[in-house]
């Protein structure tokens, strides 16, 4: 396996995705918007005097965990342009008569959904604990973020959560004629993570760093187990004469 | 293992090729030879599994049955499909090029997969986009071309990588005839640089003026030849003469010699010949003998037209 020819179909993909208006924005604004909304409900609160900053800490960590729906949510559009898009454009056949593996095209694939998500992601992750720490520290005399919470989050929980969404994309997108739809099927893949996000608020689990470690303790499988049935559907015979 | 240096000598061969889909039998029994330096041109009407061929060829699709060897290597066997591809450029009959990428950027991301240094890709796509006429739009967005151009970049992207075998599907479909010109001129280019070509098509002219040999598929290989080959095939040679008018002793001059088959249509004679030499001045001789006056004499042969309906029928 030549990684550098994954690379080469990864970074294709990246200046195709330079075109997609909508793909650059959903990678800047959602994170942003969580990045620079939370923190805002925060001072709110903190401003009619619901509570201090120190009782809000564990929704502090909490608000940690859209940045893991974030992943969620933005790999999901990038890989349906991605792996449909070559779909929608007829360039697969082309890609697939060049001396490149299955496993390079779809290494390529995966990284060109999973890099610009987990670096946007970060990036959001930093304006929030950057704001939040801006807003609390006054009040707590000491910052909060970054904490071991957010970071068995970020590094551990959110990467898992990604791939397992990109995973489950590629075989969605094996299904589906047009992007659209993939993104729709994609959208689905939202809503066990916002399940958690509702079971935390109605108090019935709690999203603190022992929560997302049981959380990624069941992605790893899932991940592995995905990336079996994904790279048996990204098999070149199927994908030309299945791939409808 | 092959020597150092050694190159295999680019050619196809397809030995009993079979491929199905379920029931559906899509290519049967397919066996043929390409020579190096040869255009071979697969000829068949629509569903008659030139893109299947092409694409058991191109190691896109594995086969049923049967084999077939691109330079001596084996399409069905996992580490000669690497050398294979190697190899080999291909065409599809869809262009497949990024529109959102230029003209340039999609052949440099070719050029990448097969491994070519920087500077080698810089001049080979330089070269093909210029004998192409389309190295001036090298940095516009494939999706605002033309189908003409987006073709003729499809092409560039299948030399990116210099191969000795070239596939091409239906190359000039949907082209306008400068552009399917352009097009067949390169191809012949081609085929003087001694690379070997395999193409799909519709178009009977085309595969009448560029190919060597012409293949007529029908789910199974109806017929191979050269284009001359495939038309004697058909009825051979004849010869029709024109007369001011066909009266009855030039009628009973002509039916008195040896001739396999005679056809009268009004005052134009048309009659089956062997060997035109020996036998046309004969016939025009008779005619004159009988009084006849004679306005045209020529030789009518059958188009590659005839030998398509011929067979496809
Ligand atoms: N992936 C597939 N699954 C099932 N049947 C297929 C598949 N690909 C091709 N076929 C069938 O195989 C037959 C040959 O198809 P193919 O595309 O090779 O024909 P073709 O000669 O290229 O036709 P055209 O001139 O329309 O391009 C057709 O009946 C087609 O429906
Ligand atoms: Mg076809």
């Amino acid at each position: 396996m030549d990684l550098s020819k994954s690379w080469t179909i990864t970074t294709k993909d990246f200046a195709v995705f330079r075109r997609k208006r909508s793909v650059i924005y959903g990678l800047v604004a959602f994170p942003l918007a969580i990045a620079l909304g939370l923190p805002t409900v925060l001072a709110l609160v903190v401003q009619r005097g619901s509570a201090t900053y120190a009782q809000l800490t564990p929704l502090m960590d909490a608000f940690a965990f859209f940045f893991v729906i974030s992943t969620v949510y933005l790999s999901t559009s990038l890989a349906s342009y991605s792996i449909v898009g070559e779909k929608v454009e007829k360039s697969l056949e082309p890609l697939l008569a060049t001396p490149t593996t299955d496993s390079e095209i779809l290494l390529g694939k995966v990284l060109a959904a999973f890099v610009p998500t987990i670096a946007s992601t970060l990036l959001g992750a930093t304006v929030f604990m950057a704001t939040v720490d801006a807003l609390s520290a006054p009040d707590l005399g000491y910052l909060f973020f970054p904490n071991w919470t957010i970071a068995v989050f970020l590094l551990l929980a959110a990467p898992l959560a990604c791939l397992f969404s990109v995973e489950a994309n590629v075989i969605i997108s094996s299904r589906v004629a047009d992007i659209r739809t993939a993104q729709q099927f994609g959208g689905l893949i939202v809503l066990p993570f916002a399940g958690l996000y509702v079971l935390a608020e109605i108090q019935v689990i709690t999203l603190d760093a022992l929560a997302l470690l049981v959380l990624s303790a069941i992605l790893v499988p899932a991940d592995v187990l995905l990336f079996f049935v994904s790279r048996a559907t990204f098999r070149r015979e199927a994908i030309l004469t299945k791939w409808r | 293992m092959p020597r150092l240096g050694w190159r295999p000598r680019p050619t196809i061969e397809a030995d009993h090729l079979t491929k199905r889909f379920g029931e559906l039998t899509a290519v049967d029994d397919l066996s043929f030879r390409v020579e190096e330096g040869e255009i071979f041109g697969l000829l068949g009407p629509n569903g008659a599994g030139k893109t299947t061929a092409v694409r058991l060829l191109t190691c896109l699709v594995s086969t049923t049955s049967g084999t077939a060897r691109i330079g001596g290597y084996e399409v069905g066997n996992g580490a000669d499909a690497m050398r294979i591809r190697r190899m080999i450029g291909l065409v599809p009959d869809n262009v497949g090029l990024y529109e959102d990428l230029s003209a340039y950027r999609n052949l440099d991301f070719y050029g990448r997969l097969y491994e070519r240094p920087e500077r080698e890709r810089r001049e080979a796509i330089e070269r093909l986009l210029k004998m192409l006429g389309v190295w001036a739009q090298r940095d516009l967005l494939v999706g605002t071309f033309s189908k003409g151009m987006k073709q003729k970049i499809a092409i560039a992207r299948a030399m990116v990588h210099d191969p000795r075998v070239l596939f091409l599907d239906e190359p000039t479909a949907n082209l306008d005839p400068e552009a399917a010109k352009t097009v067949r001129d390169f191809i012949l280019e081609l085929k003087s640089e001694g690379r070997t070509i395999f193409l799909n098509t519709h178009n009977l002219d085309e595969a009448q003026r560029i190919c060597d040999r012409i293949g007529i598929l029908r789910t199974r290989l109806v017929t191979v030849g050269t284009p001359a080959e495939l038309e004697d095939s058909v009825w051979g040679q004849k010869t029709t003469i024109l007369l001011v008018e066909a009266t009855e002793p030039v009628r009973r001059a002509v039916e008195s010699l040896p001739l396999r088959k005679v056809v009268w249509e009004g005052n134009r004679l048309t009659v089956d010949v062997t060997d035109a030499a020996r036998e046309n001045p004969t016939i025009v001789a008779a005619i004159v003998g009988a009084g006849g006056r004679v306005q045209f004499v020529s030789s009518l042969r059958p188009t590659l037209e005839d030998v398509y309906l011929k067979y496809v029928r």
